[in-house]
């Protein structure tokens, strides 16, 4: 649409200026001079490359800010649904409610014998001070593309079965994925971790925290702090250790949680108190 | 480049949006189940497993 069409009685720059618009050889004349077809020219191809290769810059940028969107709130959305999927399927017998509570029994506990197979749910976990509706899945193995980051939490492999003498290790993520041990820093001495397998609930009692560094293997030994060249004493109590990396989305450190097994119950007997609320 | 694209759609520009917004929900969609899962094993934060 021209000037003239839109009744303006404006003239345009170049009637005005005509020389200025001339197209001389040095290709004098201001740069948005229209073009005589109308249409854009074609570019050179050093710009089109120049711009295309821009493109792609901003792309990938785009790309990367994605992958971080995906690994910090995605992985998280899809753990947490899975994880809670996979305490319903496990439909395991609830424990009667009402005001009474499971009796603590102190003595011996009924052990699983053999750990299941790799990637095998077989227990889930309670922690009151996490929420009171807090529950995980707890698998056998640690590995990250079968355990960890779809069921939840992983059971180191040859540490003991829940209740078991020794030292009942499990390792979990404290963010995406689901992030089941993102409170761990919260446990305090003294707070309820209650693990329940098909039969029977394990209620242990945190006794310590602390930060060690990935290779410090010896918190999961079957009497935590005990390392592979030292004699291991008999074993004579039943610890629990939570594993979980420190600080926040890193992998530089571990958090360890440990605690001891106060009592367990059937679990057709009722809830641990500890987790009646 | 994607210019080229634009103008490879047929239809009217609104068309065309509309044509866009499917394809950045499909490559979305294809980082979110398929490359970012393969990318992030190999992502320094990710490796958590000592002495194995």
């Amino acid at each position: 649409m021209t000037h003239a069409q839109a009744g303006h009685n404006v003239p345009l720059p170049q009637e005005v200026f005509p020389i200025a618009y001339q197209r001389g050889p040095s290709g004098m004349g201001p740069r948005n001079a229209r073009r005589p077809s109308g249409s854009a020219a074609p570019m050179r191809p050093v710009a089109w490359l120049i711009g295309a290769l821009g493109e792609l810059l901003v792309t990938a940028g785009v790309v990367l800010g994605l992958f971080v969107v995906w690994q910090l709130w995605w992985t998280d959305v899809e753990g947490a649904r899975a994880q809670s999927e996979i305490i319903a399927e496990m439909d395991w017998e609830s424990a009667p409610q009402g005001p009474a509570t499971a009796p603590e029994n102190h003595g011996p506990p009924p052990v699983m014998k053999e750990p299941p197979e790799p990637g095998t749910l077989f227990a889930q976990m309670f922690v009151p001070r996490f929420g009171d509706d807090y529950v995980k899945p707890v698998a056998e193995g640690t590995d990250k593309a079968t355990v960890l980051d779809t069921i939840g939490i992983g059971h180191y492999t040859g540490t003991a079965m829940p209740g078991d003498l020794g030292n009942f290790a499990v390792a979990a993520h404290r963010t995406t994925y689901g992030k089941p041990f993102n409170q761990i820093a919260e446990l305090k001495k003294g707070d309820a971790v209650v693990v329940r397998t098909k039969k029977t609930w394990y209620v242990y009692k945190v006794t310590e925290a602390k930060i060690v560094y990935p290779q410090n293997v010896e918190v999961i030994a079957p009497v935590p702090g005990v390392t592979d060249d030292q004699p291991m004493p008999e074993l004579t109590k039943r610890f629990i250790t939570l594993t979980s990396c420190h600080p926040m989305f890193s992998a530089t450190e571990r958090y360890i949680v440990h605690g001891e097994l106060d009592y367990w119950a059937p679990v057709g007997e009722g809830k641990p108190k500890e987790l009646v609320s | 480049m994607y210019a080229l694209l634009w103008r490879a759609i047929p239809g009217p520009g609104w068309f065309k949006f509309l044509v866009c917004l499917v394809l950045v929900f499909g490559v979305v969609a294809v980082c979110f189940t398929e490359f970012f899962p393969w990318l992030s094993e190999y992502m320094p934060f990710n490796d958590t497993t000592v002495g194995a």
